[in-house]
């Protein structure tokens, strides 16, 4: 199948395409600068946290007075970092790269399609991305400043906001149309443009990850829309939705109806971001699955029950979403249903890293920079996931709610987690991607000093939060008596944050760098891969695949008993 | 450009037995029972949350005739919108043009109705601030009528410059009703569901 060279234009090329790759790249560059733009907010807070009531240096008189007058932090500019910073790596961060740019790039690579089934559709659901992003950005140049009421935007507190939380609602209306628009697109293609020959048992466990992800999108951001509108009532309306009778405000009853419910809200949000937190975490788990696969060359180790697990996973995440509100007194019965289900949603997660790890076993393992950061999720999720147990069950629940433990566990999860996979994922197909490998120096230089500041981070919030810091004090704890014996690791956190950030220095390089001086790549297939990715010439050209496609095998065929080589394609007839 | 080799787009796959734009449109409306059922939910939690003999009768504020005739020109135009890709299946097109035209038309009633209706609540005075019943009766019916707007402006332009797919593209452009019909069920029985729970109970 010809297409004609059409002289195309920069735009129509690069920013109006509707090829499923070039939509992609651009949800991973904007998503690449949303997150260090939010790591930037956050290693702001670590300055205020670190160094309380200090004038920030060199940098610290550009805020203003409005937010940093004299270079010393307002609590309401930090409470304004605190909730964009959350709301930035997840919904304009890790989101948009991990189902954004990965979903869109490889799905159809994988399943030997052509392109995503609704290609303008797909470009639309970019653009809507780019203008939630937008809103979001404008907010901190409001009067009052962005949102402030944490990224959670619990009422009446965010009700009673600045116009900046007004900007926040509109800003999630249109990143929920996105990722609607986004998930419909993907699970249409999943289940329509599967090549022939590609049943679902030989679908790539990446392409089943991110099935299971979609549907979640489709399904739990609905409620959060709802939300979003009745609090945009709330706040332009008049409405009291949120806003119990009787409210009072320094001393004033706030002239309202009254009759609304605060724990709605609750429960609408929570309906949508505890299936969000499984939105983060599959898709990283069907990186490190392909890359490990790729990197031990073998099978990955029970294939049926990682696909059962993942879909397991997507069920039960509707039911559990009460976990993060065992203070709100729902009564026993509520808690100990969710407390059960909670206990059970790990059980597929536990059976997810089980078979990774058993993937490893026996393996002739190569030790190249992807594998490092696949391999590294593992123990990085281990600690993530097992400190997140205390936190399912009511008991354990009450006293760690709200303190740094609850930062420090759910940032393993997505930090060393999430991101390493991402980043496992980026140097893995980057040379599919580009025609260029990565240098291997420089993925060293960026790996280790990553793998231990993310753990010099995260693993003092523990011991912090044990001690009882909670997660929203704007002094780090300082006016607190009996918080004094933690303070010092404050300051080895923020250091740790800003160690981070120079860590991240190799990588920047190496990723514009190979783009353009990266060693060229030798073959189509450089990590001797079975998926179908590979069939395409590199870079793939618009509509992916020169030859007609068609699946003979399973996506993890490594080291097969009698074949000539020790990895046998699943578009190859012979083996 | 994309289309020349998008398949599904007027056949079905014999796996699935689907055309992609089919099981697109059942997964968007998957969405949108949450999005209404979430506001279902709220309409509970709120009634069964009210105090004591503050939430009123539906039938003490809103005017029931009028939404009694709104339930019925919206099943009408149910029908017709059925009809109007029941004659393009007969190959009939300017069967078509009427019945997509009714549709459309039966829709404009449906939210004229709904302007003389909000403009009486907002003679009295009685606004969304009033009460949460009011507020949730802005809300679910607001977003109602946005979605009749949304079908309106999509059905308008397949019964207009839309429609000339017809002569080039038969089979698609037969598909793209039914979409839109789909839709546009929905959307009825959104309105079903809405008209006892507001005005009757």
């Amino acid at each position: 199948m010809t297409h004609p060279e059409h002289k195309v234009t920069f735009w129509k090329k690069y920013l109006f395409s509707t090829d499923h790759k070039q939509i992609g790249y651009l949800y991973g560059f904007t998503g690449l600068i949303f997150l260090f733009f939010g790591f930037c907010l956050v290693m702001l807070m670590r300055w205020q946290l670190a160094y309380p009531e200090q004038p920030l240096p060199l940098i610290g008189k550009w805020f203003g007075e409005t937010r940093m007058p004299g270079g010393v932090m307002l609590p309401e500019f930090y409470n304004q970092l605190g909730a964009m910073h959350g709301t930035i790596m997840v919904f304009l961060g890790v989101v948009p790269i991990a189902v954004g740019a990965f979903g869109n790039w490889l799905i159809p690579l994988q399943i030997g399609a052509r392109d995503m089934a609704f290609p303008k559709l797909n470009l639309a659901s970019y653009w809507a991305f780019f203008v939630g992003g937008v809103i979001m950005l404008v907010s901190f140049f409001v009067p009052g400043g962005a949102a402030s009421s944490g990224w959670t935007s619990y009422p009446p507190l965010a009700n009673i906001a600045t116009i900046g939380q007004t900007l926040w609602l509109f800003g999630m209306v249109a990143l929920i149309t996105s990722s609607l628009l986004g998930a419909v697109n993907m699970i249409v293609t999943i289940i329509q443009l599967r090549a022939p020959g590609m049943t679902f048992g030989r679908l790539p466990f990446f392409v089943w990850a991110q099935l299971v992800t979609s549907f979640l999108l489709l399904l739990a951001f609905p409620p959060l829309e709802a939300a979003g509108v009745l609090q945009l009532m709330d706040r332009l309306a008049g409405t009291s939705f949120f806003m119990p009778s009787g409210l009072m405000i320094s001393g004033q009853q706030l002239p309202i109806s009254g009759g609304g419910n605060v724990l709605l809200w609750q429960h609408l949000f929570w309906f949508l971001a505890h299936p969000e937190v499984y939105v983060l975490i599959l898709p990283a788990m069907g990186i490190v699955g392909e890359v490990i696969a790729n990197n031990c060359r073998k099978p990955l180790y029970g294939y049926r029950m990682l696909v059962g697990s993942a879909i397991f996973i997507g069920f039960m995440s509707f039911i559990v979403w009460a976990h993060h509100m065992y203070l709100t007194n729902m009564g026993t019965a509520i808690s100990s249903f969710f407390q059960a289900t909670t206990m059970i949603i790990s059980i597929p997660s536990v059976i997810i890293l089980a078979c990774l790890f058993l993937t490893l076993w026996g393996g002739s393992i190569r030790f190249n920079i992807p594998m490092l950061f696949a391999l590294a999720f593992l123990p990085m999720f281990g600690i993530g996931g097992l400190t997140g147990l205390p936190l399912g069950l009511a008991a354990s629940d009450i006293p760690l709610h709200d303190t740094y433990y609850v930062i420090g566990h759910f940032h393993y999860v997505v930090a060393p987690g999430t991101i390493f996979a991402l980043f496992a994922g980026i140097y893995y197909w980057f040379p599919k991607a580009t025609g260029r490998k990565m240098s291997n120096w420089l993925g060293h230089l960026h790996f280790w000093p990553s793998l231990i500041c993310m753990n010099l981070i995260f693993m003092p919030m523990m011991i912090q939060g044990l001690a009882g810091v909670s997660r929203r004090l704007y002094d780090g704890g300082a006016s607190y008596e009996y918080l004094q014996g933690v303070l010092h690791w404050n300051v080895f956190i923020s250091h740790g944050a800003w160690m981070l950030a120079f860590s991240q220095i190799p990588f920047i390089i190496n990723f514009f760098g190979s783009m353009i001086k990266g060693k060229k790549v030798e073959s189509d297939n450089v990590w001797d891969s079975t998926t179908l990715e590979w069939a395409t010439p590199t870079p793939p050209p618009h509509g992916n695949f020169v030859q007609d496609i068609e699946v003979y095998r399973g996506p993890y065929e490594y080291s097969v008993p009698g074949s000539k080589r020790d990895f046998s394609p699943q578009n190859e007839k012979e083996i | 450009m994309s289309s020349e080799y998008m398949p599904y787009t007027v056949e079905t796959r014999p796996d699935t037995g689907l055309y992609n734009a089919r099981l697109g449109i059942w997964l968007f409306l998957a969405s949108e029972v949450m999005l209404f059922g979430a506001l279902f939910s709220t309409y509970i939690l709120l009634r069964v949350g009210a105090e004591p003999g503050h939430w009123p009768q539906g039938a003490s504020i809103l005017n029931v005739p009028i939404g009694t005739f709104n339930t019925a020109i919206l099943i009408a135009s149910s029908m017709t919108m059925v009809m109007s890709w029941a004659s393009l299946k007969l190959k009939n097109f300017g069967k078509y043009k009427l019945y997509m035209g009714l549709t459309i038309l039966f829709a404009l009633v449906f939210l004229g109705m709904k302007y003389i209706e909000y403009s009486q609540k907002f003679e009295h005075h009685l606004f969304p601030s009033h009460s949460t019943y009011l507020a949730i009766y802005f809300t679910l019916t607001g977003l109602h009528a946005l979605h009749i707007i949304g079908g309106v402006i999509v059905n308008g332009y397949f019964w207009g410059p839309g429609s000339r797919m017809w002569q080039t593209d038969p089979g698609r452009f037969t598909n793209r009703i039914e979409v839109a019909g789909l839709y546009w069920h929905f959307v009825d029985l959104v309105w079903i569901f809405l008209f006892p729970v507001l005005y009757l109970l």
